[in-house]
C-alpha cells in the first residue's frame, strides 16, 4: 500500500464519517460543524487528484460561504437548536430500500467498467490545469453553454432573492 | 536528505521528515516573530496615542511580550457554564490555523517558498479567510454569550461581504502576471503593479482591514457595546492565540500587499545576491504594510455597522466589479506595447491614467449621491451670502 491510498483511506473515512455525522447529530449547529468537515474532506480529495484549484474553490465557496450561511440561518431561525423528537420517520424504510438500489445499481455499472483497475497516465510537466480549465469553460467546443446557462440561473436567483427581500414587505 | 538516507532511512519517509521539519521551522519563527509582533503592535500605538508604550522591561520594553505570555499562561483558564466545550476549545485553534496555513504559499526568496508554488495562491488567501470566518462563528456561538453571538454576527457579515472586492482585486495582478501563483506574480513585476493599478492596491488595502477585523471595522469588537465580541468569554492563552493570530493575520496581510502590489521580495535586482537579503526585503515591506494597517486602525473611529455594510455593497463591490472589467480590457488593449521596452510607458501610463480615472468618478458618483442624501435630510444647501 502507497503512502496516497493511506492517506486516500483515511480522507474517505473522515469523510464518510463526517457526513454520518451530519444526520445524526442531534445538534443542529453540530450538524453544520460536520457538514464543513466532510466538505473539508472532499477538497483533500480533490488536492490528492492533482486538482489543486477546485479543491480550494471547494474551500471557498462551501465552507466559505454555503456552510457559513447555513449556520447563520440556524442561528436565526431558533432559540433551542436541540431536536428532541425521533430522528426517522415513518418512510424510513422507502428511504433505505431506495439507497440499497442506488447502490447496487452503482456497484453493477462499476462492475462493467474498466476505470478502476487502470492506471492514471501522469501528468506531463508544466501541465497547467487552471489555463486548461479556464478554455474549456469559455469555448464553444466545450462547455461555454453549460457555463452561461448555470452563470444566468445564478442571476436569476440573486435578483429572485433581492426581490423577496426588498419588495415583500407590507 | 542524503544524510538521512545514508543512516538507513527509506526515501519517502526522510522526504516526509524533511517536509515536516520545514513546516516546524517556518511555524516556529512565525511564532516567534509574533511575540515581537505584540511589542510592535504596543510601541506604535503608544506613539499613535502620545505615549511611551512599554518601557520597564528591558531594552525599550523588549521583554514586556515574554511577560504577557507568562501572564496569560498562567491565568486561570475558565469555560462559561453552558458552553459547547470541545467547540468552544477548537475556535482558538482555528483562528491561529488560518493565519499560520497563509504562510504555505508565501514566497520568502526567488526559490524559497513555504511549502508549494501553488499555481492557485491567490484563491488560497481567501480559502484560508473561509477558515478564518469560521472559527469566528465558532467562537462566538459556543461561548453561551449574548455579547459573543452578536460580535460574531456582524464579524462574520463584514468578513462574508467584504471577501468579494478582496476576490475581484486578487485578479488584477492575476490578469497583469497570467498567473494565480504569487511566486510568478512576483516574478512578473518588473514594474511594481501598484504603479499599473494603484485604486486596485487601495480598495485590497480596505478590503483586508475589513478582514481583520481592525479599525475602523472592528465592529465584532466594539468594546462600548460588546464587551470584546466574539472573543468576551476566552481567557488565558485561549484569548492569547485569538490575540496574536490578529496581529499576525496583520503582519501576513501587510506581507501580501507587498507581493501583490509592491514587488515582493524584489527591489533592484538585490534580491539575486542572497536569499537571506530577499527575505529581509520582503519582511521590510510586510512590516511596512503592517504599519500602515495600524496607521489606519489607531487614526479612524469606528464605522456603524450598516454604513460599513452599505459601503462594501454599494460602492466598493461595483467599484471592484467595474474596474477588473476597465483593467482586463485596457490589458488586453494595449498588450501590444508591453512587449518591447522603449514602449513599456504607454503601457503603463495608460494602465495608470486607466485605473484613476475609474476611482476618480466612482468618487464623484459618491459625492452626488451623498449630496442628494443630504439634502434630502437637511433641505435644499443654503447658499452662503459673503
Amino acid at each position: 500500500m502507497t503512502g496516497e491510498q493511506i492517506i486516500f483511506i483515511l480522507t474517505a473515512l473522515f469523510t464518510l464519517g463526517s457526513g454520518f455525522m451530519v444526520v445524526t447529530s442531534r445538534n443542529l449547529i453540530h450538524a453544520a460543524l460536520w457538514l464543513v468537515s466532510a466538505l473539508f474532506g472532499v477538497a483533500v480529495t480533490y488536492a490528492l487528484l492533482s486538482a489543486a484549484f477546485l479543491a480550494v474553490v471547494q474551500v471557498v465557496v462551501y465552507i466559505g460561504a454555503i456552510a457559513i450561511l447555513f449556520i447563520f440561518a440556524v442561528m436565526l431561525t431558533r432559540k433551542d437548536m436541540r431536536d428532541q423528537g425521533p430522528q426517522m420517520n415513518s418512510n424510513w424504510w422507502f428511504g433505505a430500500l431506495l439507497s440499497v438500489l442506488v447502490f447496487v445499481g452503482l456497484f453493477f455499472l462499476l462492475q462493467g467498467w474498466n476505470g478502476l483497475s487502470r492506471t492514471a497516465s501522469e501528468i506531463p510537466a508544466g501541465f497547467d490545469a487552471i489555463s486548461e480549465l479556464g478554455d474549456a469553460l469559455i469555448s464553444p467546443d466545450a462547455y461555454v453553454l453549460p457555463f452561461e446557462v448555470a452563470s444566468v440561473l445564478l442571476v436569476a436567483a440573486l435578483i429572485g432573492a433581492v426581490y423577496v427581500a426588498a419588495f415583500n414587505r407590507k | 536528505m542524503g544524510i538521512l538516507t545514508g543512516w538507513g532511512m527509506p526515501e519517502i519517509a526522510a522526504q516526509i521528515l524533511i517536509g515536516f521539519l520545514g513546516i516546524f521551522v517556518l511555524v516556529a519563527l512565525l511564532m516567534v516573530l509574533d511575540i515581537f509582533l505584540v511589542w510592535v503592535e504596543r510601541k506604535v500605538v503608544a506613539r499613535f496615542q502620545d505615549r511611551i508604550g512599554p518601557n520597564r522591561l528591558g531594552p525599550w520594553g523588549l521583554i514586556q511580550p515574554f511577560a504577557d505570555i507568562i501572564k496569560l499562561i498562567i491565568k486561570e483558564d475558565t469555560t462559561p457554564g453552558g458552553a459547547d466545550k470541545v467547540v468552544y476549545n477548537i475556535a482558538p485553534m482555528l483562528s491561529m490555523m488560518s493565519v499560520l496555513i497563509l504562510w504555505a504559499v508565501v514566497p520568502l526568496a526567488p526559490r524559497i517558498i513555504g511549502v508549494e508554488d501553488l499555481n492557485i495562491g491567490a484563491l488560497y488567501i481567501i480559502a484560508a479567510g473561509a477558515i478564518g470566518t469560521l472559527s469566528i462563528i465558532m467562537a462566538g456561538w459556543s461561548s453561551n454569550n449574548k455579547f459573543a453571538l452578536i460580535g460574531a454576527f456582524r464579524q462574520v457579515a463584514v468578513m462574508v461581504s467584504f471577501e468579494i472586492p478582496m476576490l475581484t482585486m486578487l485578479l488584477i495582478p492575476t490578469i497583469f502576471a497570467e498567473s494565480m501563483g504569487l511566486n510568478a506574480i512576483i516574478e512578473a513585476q518588473d514594474i511594481w503593479f501598484v504603479w499599473l493599478a494603484p485604486v486596485a492596491a487601495v480598495i485590497f488595502l480596505i478590503a483586508a482591514i475589513a478582514e481583520l477585523g481592525r479599525a475602523p471595522f472592528d465592529m465584532a469588537e466594539g468594546e462600548s457595546e460588546l464587551v470584546a465580541g466574539f472573543n468576551t468569554e476566552y481567557s488565558g492563552m485561549k484569548f492569547g492565540m485569538f490575540y496574536a493570530g490578529e496581529l499576525l493575520h496583520a503582519f501576513t496581510f501587510g506581507g501580501f500587499m507587498a507581493i501583490l502590489f509592491f514587488g515582493g521580495y524584489r527591489f533592484f535586482g538585490l534580491e539575486q545576491v542572497s536569499a537571506f537579503l530577499a527575505i529581509a526585503i520582503i519582511v521590510f515591506k510586510a512590516f511596512i504594510g503592517y504599519w500602515i494597517i495600524m496607521w489606519v486602525k489607531y487614526t479612524l473611529l469606528r464605522i456603524r455597522i450598516d454604513h460599513m455594510l452599505g459601503f462594501n455593497w454599494k460602492f466598493l463591490t461595483p467599484l471592484a466589479f467595474v474596474l477588473l472589467m476597465v483593467t482586463a480590457l485596457m490589458n488586453a488593449l494595449l498588450a501590444g506595447y508591453r512587449d518591447g521596452s522603449s514602449t513599456m510607458w504607454i503601457y503603463v501610463l495608460g494602465m495608470f491614467l486607466s485605473n484613476v480615472a475609474v476611482g476618480w468618478i466612482a468618487l464623484e458618483v459618491a459625492r452626488a449621491y451623498s449630496r442628494r442624501e443630504r439634502q434630502k435630510v437637511e433641505g435644499a444647501k443654503k447658499v452662503a451670502t459673503t
